[in-house]
């Protein structure tokens, strides 16, 4: 079981509060003080990458945010519900005439990703995809009685 | 924290202070700013994120948009930073090629090329 599981509606203001919500348990996990910043934003790429997949496919479900503590390592799952297409193929809204580029934000959130944490695994069907990173972590330091 | 920002004009440039986290909420704030600016007719702009605490690939696509948009009408758009950790992103993206990044708004208003 997860040591803490985050459901939140698919909406660009709790992404944030996931960031948070990570951090902290991440920081309590043990995972290094100056990694940190990279553990936010690597699981705000990913709930925003999953907020994106949700309201352009339409889903109403929750995206899922799954914080492990493990032995040695703390990882964290970000879910989404939307059936995943074929890789490499474009989904609506990613023609030409798209100034900002919006479309190829979720590459450039996967980019940031896989360039922050050594430890990803991406994974895609069609009831929906999830990435999950993980990070060593070093144990507290034992208190003396 | 929300996202700060302010304007002001030096010369031929023109100053965007930004300020917070730039994020997926926040960053259509942005947009919204550097497109009225270009829709103004501020073709030079210097966007100083010293003030910026967090910045992700929503903010980058946006400056991107931004830059694209300059460019449009010859003009450039140049960034202060000098936080590792939200230079670090530019770095990841590959995005240091593509802005000009500057330590100061002295420096950036002062550069022509």
């Amino acid at each position: 079981m997860a040591t803490v599981e985050l459901r939140f509606s698919a909406l660009p203001e709790h992404v944030r509060t996931a960031r948070l919500v990570a951090a902290a348990v991440a920081r309590r996990a043990g995972v290094d003080e100056a990694v940190l910043d990279e553990v936010r934003l690597a699981v705000g790429e990913a709930c925003t990458r999953a907020v994106g997949l949700h309201q352009t496919g339409g889903i109403s479900a929750p995206v899922k945010v799954l914080l492990i503590e493990e032995e040695k390592q703390f990882s964290i799952e970000v879910g989404d519900e939307a059936p995943h297409a074929v890789p490499g193929e474009r989904g609506p809204g990613a023609g030409p005439g798209d100034p900002d580029g919006e479309a190829e934000e979720d590459e450039m959130g996967l980019a940031v990703i896989s360039g922050l944490v050594d430890d990803v695994e991406v994974s895609a069907g069609e009831h929906g995809g999830s990435i999950k990173m993980t990070w060593p972590t070093t144990p507290p330091p034992t208190i003396l009685a | 924290m929300d996202l700060s920002l302010s304007t002001e004009t030096m010369g031929d440039r023109t100053i965007v202070r930004v300020g917070g986290e730039i994020d997926v909420y926040t960053a259509p704030k942005l947009r919204e700013q550097l497109v009225e600016l270009v829709n103004d007719g501020s073709f030079h702009l210097v966007v100083d994120m010293e003030g910026v605490d967090f910045l992700d690939s929503t903010g980058l696509g946006v400056l991107v948009g931004g830059l694209k948009r300059v460019r449009a009408h010859e003009g450039s758009l140049r960034l202060v930073c000098n936080q590792e950790r939200i230079l670090k992103i530019f770095r990841i993206t590959g995005l240091t090629k593509v802005f000009p990044i500057h330590t100061s708004v002295e420096e950036a208003v002062a550069a022509t090329d």
